[in-house]
């Protein structure tokens, strides 16, 4: 009988397996008060088939045991939905693919010889933490300022499918709700606005009934917190919905500028 | 909410640099109209420009509104270019601003830098002529005046060539500038698509309808 490794032909899979060898050219920076550069690293041994992230762990793996301080990177769900990952990559938020995240990138979209630039998200309200890691949690306080609402948890809530809302509002509230605050609208805007991050927030209660009540106060708060973090001025360049990983539309951007104005005139 | 925390806020300069560039963009339409009579007939651009450069309403209410409009805009236009800026301390080593937006659209203080050369550069051929003409030297009314003094500008190659350039310049502020004010107003909806392919032709037809006139001048003379 004939061992049974040898019933499963490995060899079929060697045409995608061509490795690759690049340069990388990291952000480092020891922590926030440190200036940081740019480092140069070469890498070898890159599979097509691996994720962005894998070729970071792997030079984590060579620079440990160089004694090396390992690059510093966010990551948690590594499947695009928990919004963690970040990284400008060669002059792209989340990298040259569209609709993905960092941690869905894969390393066939470069070619061997390739050099790439690996920089943190910039912007003065993301201040770096180390290397490529950014503190976000100027979104945390734009969404603490309004981005919920209020509802009775104590025994006799209404379920939400109970209350009828048409079809259309439904989706692109959904749509909206899509979005999971990576951050990669503000990094790739030339303004460092966060008007796409703050529009789906808003937009995703104010086209349900149950986000109405508080509509006026969430997006009089959200825009006043938005703008006290520090992010510039939305111009419509639009870079924002071309780089969202989630693809927010710019119409939550129109909405959003609507609800503001007319929750102001009431005001 | 108290007024002076929304005059403040990002989107109130959002819609009020929208308005303004709206407002000017009516302007440059109207000014587009009666320019483009000159190229047919000397007559009819004589008297509407003797209409808008006698009529007390032109003249003493909506040239200032006009004045002020355009002082608004371009001031407006810095103080946001100055905010977003330093809203990124610290720039990117590599960054690919062509694989997500237009030239046009990351420029418009560049384009719009351009327009206001352009804007000195017209008061001191025109409006300042203009203005010493009816209201210092109190000259006489002349209803034909007008065209002679239209085309006789248009006679310096270089004056042509500038007043071309900066329409070039003007075609892409407009390019982006149109339909991003509609957007910045809040107006995004099923007719957005209609309203954009007329955006992209007013940002094409009236600079480059301009360069004709200069041109058309300056070969005709
Ligand atoms: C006839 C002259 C001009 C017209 C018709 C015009 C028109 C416009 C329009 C329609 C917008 C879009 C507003 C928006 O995005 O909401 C705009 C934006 C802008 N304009 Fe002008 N403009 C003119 C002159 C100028 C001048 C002289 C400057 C001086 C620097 C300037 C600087 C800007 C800037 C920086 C913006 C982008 C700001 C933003 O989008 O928030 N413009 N302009
Ligand atoms: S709008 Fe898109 S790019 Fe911005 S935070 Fe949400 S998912 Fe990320
Ligand atoms: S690690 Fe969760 S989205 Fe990338």
């Amino acid at each position: 009988m004939a061992p049974c490794h040898s019933t499963f032909d490995f060899r079929l899979y060697d045409f995608q397996t061509k490795n690759m060898k690049l340069t990388l050219k990291i952000w480092r920076q020891k922590n926030a008060a440190a200036e940081g550069k740019i480092v140069e690293y070469p890498i070898d041994g890159i599979e097509p088939d691996m994720s962005f992230l894998e070729m970071l762990d792997i030079l984590n793996d060579e620079l440990i045991v160089k004694g090396e301080d390992t690059v510093a990177f966010d990551h948690d769900c590594r499947e695009g939905i928990c919004g963690m990952c970040s990284l400008y990559i060669n002059g792209e938020a989340h990298g040259p693919d569209r609709l993905v995240t960092t941690c869905q990138l894969h390393m066939r979209k470069f070619k061997d010889g390739d050099t790439i630039f690996i920089e943190p998200f910039r912007a003065k309200a993301f201040p770096v933490i180390k290397d490529l890691v950014v503190d976000r949690s100027s979104f945390d306080r734009i969404q603490q300022s309004g981005g919920f609402i209020s509802v009775n948890t104590s025994g006799n809530t209404i379920d939400a499918n109970t209350i009828p809302i048409p079809k259309h509002d439904a989706d692109r509230a959904f749509d909206a709700a899509t979005c999971i605050g990576c951050g990669a609208c503000v990094a790739s805007c030339k303004n460092s606005s966060a008007m796409l991050f703050v529009s789906a927030k808003v937009s995703q209660f104010a086209l349900l009934p149950q986000g109405k009540v508080e509509a006026a106060d969430r997006v009089l708060n959200m825009v006043a917190q938005m703008d006290a973090e520090g992010f510039g001025n939305c111009t419509n360049t639009g870079a924002c919905e071309v780089e969202c990983p989630k693809g927010i539309s710019l119409e939550n951007i129109a909405r959003m500028n609507r609800e503001y104005l007319s929750a102001s005139l009431k005001g | 909410m108290a007024k002076s925390a929304l005059l403040k806020s990002s989107i109130a300069k959002k819609v009020a640099m929208a308005l303004s560039g709206l407002f000017l963009v009516l302007f440059l339409a109207q000014h587009f109209f009666i320019n483009m009579t000159s190229v047919f007939s000397a007559d009819t651009f004589n008297s509407i420009s003797h209409f808008m450069g006698n009529n007390p309403l032109v003249q003493f209410v909506i040239q200032p509104i006009l004045i002020v409009g355009v002082i608004f805009h371009f001031i407006m236009g810095f103080v946001l270019e100055f905010k977003n800026n330093s809203a990124r301390p610290i720039s990117y080593a590599k960054n690919n601003g062509a694989a997500n937006s237009s030239w046009a659209s990351r420029n418009m203080i560049v384009s719009g830098s351009v327009v206001l050369a352009f804007l000195l550069l017209h008061f001191y051929d025109f409006w300042v002529p203009e203005m010493v003409y009816k209201y210092v030297d109190v000259s006489p009314l002349n209803e034909t005046r007008y065209f002679h003094e239209l085309a006789e500008k248009f006679e310096s190659p270089v004056r042509t060539g500038l007043y071309s350039l900066s329409f070039l310049l003007l075609s892409l502020h407009l390019w982006h500038g149109f339909n991003s004010s509609f957007q910045s107003v809040g107006f995004n909806n099923k007719y957005s698509k209609s309203l954009h392919t007329l955006g992209y032709a007013f940002a094409i037809v009236v600079p480059f309808g301009f360069i004709f006139i200069a041109l058309f001048h300056h070969f005709n003379h």
